[in-house]
């Protein structure tokens, strides 16, 4: 599964730091490191949605406080 | 409101401008022999003896602005029908001199080169001089001047010479690509060649980014620019020309940093290598310090392969102050990455040719790097930033850096090392005075832009360099 997070200006300013920050531990922590592949993109247009995440191709709104629960029911439920 | 620092730089913009707007219609190979018409119209000269000549260097200077002579790989190009053929004499006396008794000038010479005629008038002997300029120094008049060509006083690593038709002539091994020559010769004979063409093609055939993505990358010195609109307003002009999005080249310059600071505390002696200029400097005039070098590419180089990375079918354009950059991006190991370099003059026409009126537009948002990787952009924040990357890291290493503020200062430095005699660890040098925004690609030029560099560095969401960098792992 490819996870992308936008760190682009808009994006960084709204928190993509702490988002990658959060998704490298938790992948790390649930041992996903062979089936999640996380990375970056320099914005992928859609700034009013910020921070924008990218699971093949699907783009979600994650903010710093929501992104454990973006995890739990985007990412672990489905490699699972 | 005033965008240039001279008419020079207005008329070089003009011609860009004429060009980018064609090009953007596709209009521009049925119309580009009417350019120079458009710009100087009626049969009034303006600049030179008559119209025709005037048209004839700006029919030179739509060479120059549509990627220039192919078969010279310089950057910097003489367009020889517009050199002045300046006065080079070196030494003169003046008819200001009024055959006075003193004779200060004669005492001052050490090499008896200045004698009197019937009248009392000094003369120089150009053979025995070696213009050491005490003469003109001592004269109660001034009435000894130097008379010396603006290119070749700019070109403070003697590039420049006079060619047999007695116009400025560039040594294409020996130039570093600076611009100096560029911004400081009064009748624009020499000229930075351009690649709006290959940026605006780029753009269009992506047909609004779906068919590939092209970024631009953008230097922080940015932030002493296009003073007549806030930087939010530039990032959205930018975008409207059709950028995908803009990235703060100051990113790069962060990982540049801890980068830097690997290698120079593994090594012990380095000298940058974020300036191009200095870096071809180095390589031709002190080859045997090559292997002191710094590795690491330069921050546009760094980011734009973080970029490709990221994207690999994406295009990116570097935007900013300097003309080196454009040699850099010619360079077998930049090429891949960095698909084609602007300055922010040839920003400026972009902008024009598309009619946008900055000041009107909404305020978009450009924050990818750290306060240090952002005072890159000028003199001394490279080294402020190796010394922070140092301490970010726990690494344990004094650096004790010279700060070479200009080529000449960089001469100096590496004089010292090639001698065994220079105190210090680490060379940063920069070509320009004042570091990159002192560039020849830059609008203005003035004391208050390195305020304008410090304020940005300070508005950065980020405080320190491996935060800002640990978004990219």
């Amino acid at each position: 599964m490819k996870v992308t997070v936008c760190i682009g200006s808009s994006c960084h300013l709204k928190g993509s730091r702490k988002i990658v920050e959060v998704l490298q531990d938790l992948i790390r922590e649930n041992d996903l490191d062979d089936k999640v592949e996380l990375g970056g993109t320099f914005c992928i247009g859609q700034c009013q949605k910020g921070v924008c995440v990218t699971i093949n191709e699907e783009v979600f709104s994650v903010s710093p406080e929501n992104v454990r629960d973006f995890f739990e029911e985007n990412i672990l439920s489905r490699v699972k | 409101m005033r965008k240039f620092d001279t008419k020079v730089q207005h008329l070089k913009y003009k011609v860009l401008r004429e060009v980018a707007r064609l090009a953007w219609k596709d209009e521009l190979l049925e119309n580009v022999l009417n350019i120079p018409k458009i710009i100087v119209p009626g049969k009034t000269p303006t600049m030179r003896c008559c119209v025709y000549k005037e048209r004839a260097i700006l029919a030179e200077r739509v060479k120059i602005a549509m990627g220039g002579n192919k078969r010279i790989d310089n950057i910097i190009e003489v367009i020889d029908i517009a050199c002045d053929e300046c006065p080079a004499a070196g030494y003169e006396v003046t008819d200001s001199c009024r055959g006075c008794l003193a004779h200060r000038c004669e005492d001052v010479c050490r090499r008896g080169a200045i004698s009197f005629d019937h009248n009392h008038v000094a003369h120089i002997d150009k053979t025995k001089c070696v213009e050491c300029g005490q003469c003109a120094k001592v004269c109660p008049y001034s009435a000894i001047v130097n008379r010396k060509r603006p290119c070749q006083v700019a070109c403070k690593i003697k590039a420049i010479s006079i060619n047999e038709d007695n116009a400025a002539q560039i040594d294409d091994e020996k130039c570093i690509q600076c611009g100096a020559c560029v911004y400081q010769c009064p009748f624009g004979a020499i000229s930075d060649k351009s690649f709006i063409l290959n940026v605006i093609d780029m753009i269009k055939k992506s047909e609004n980014n779906q068919k590939y993505k092209v970024y631009a990358v953008v230097a922080p010195s940015i932030s002493s620019q296009f003073t007549h609109a806030k930087l939010g307003q530039v990032i959205s002009g930018m975008k409207e020309l059709g950028f995908h999005t803009v990235v703060e080249a100051a990113l790069g310059a962060d990982m540049v940093a801890l980068k830097e600071a690997e290698e120079l505390s593994e090594k012990g002696f380095l000298t940058s290598s974020c300036c191009p200029a200095f870096v071809k400097y180095i390589k031709t005039a002190f080859p045997q310090l090559k292997e002191l070098i710094s590795h690491n590419p330069s921050p546009m180089a760094m980011l734009a392969a973080y970029i490709k990375q990221t994207d690999p079918k994406c295009k990116v354009v570097f935007i900013g102050p300097c003309t080196a950059k454009k040699g850099e991006a010619q360079l077998p190991e930049v090429k891949p990455y960095v698909d084609a370099v602007m300055t922010f003059e040839e920003l400026q026409a972009l902008f024009d040719s598309k009619d946008l009126n900055l000041e009107t537009l909404p305020l978009d948002c450009l924050d990818n790097a750290s306060y240090f990787g952002r005072i890159f952009a000028r003199s001394g924040g490279l080294s402020d930033a190796v010394v922070q990357a140092l301490k970010e890291q726990g690494i344990d290493f004094t650096v004790k850096s010279a700060v070479c503020d200009g080529i000449e200062a960089c001469k100096m430095a590496l004089l010292k090392k090639s001698k065994n005699v220079l105190d210090a660890n680490f060379i940063e040098g920069m070509a320009c005075i004042g570091g990159c925004i002192g560039g020849a690609g830059c609008l203005t030029h003035g004391e208050k832009n390195k305020d304008g560099v410090d304020k940005y560095g300070k508005e950065a969401m980020e405080k320190n360099i491996s935060e800002a960098v640990s978004i990219l792992k």
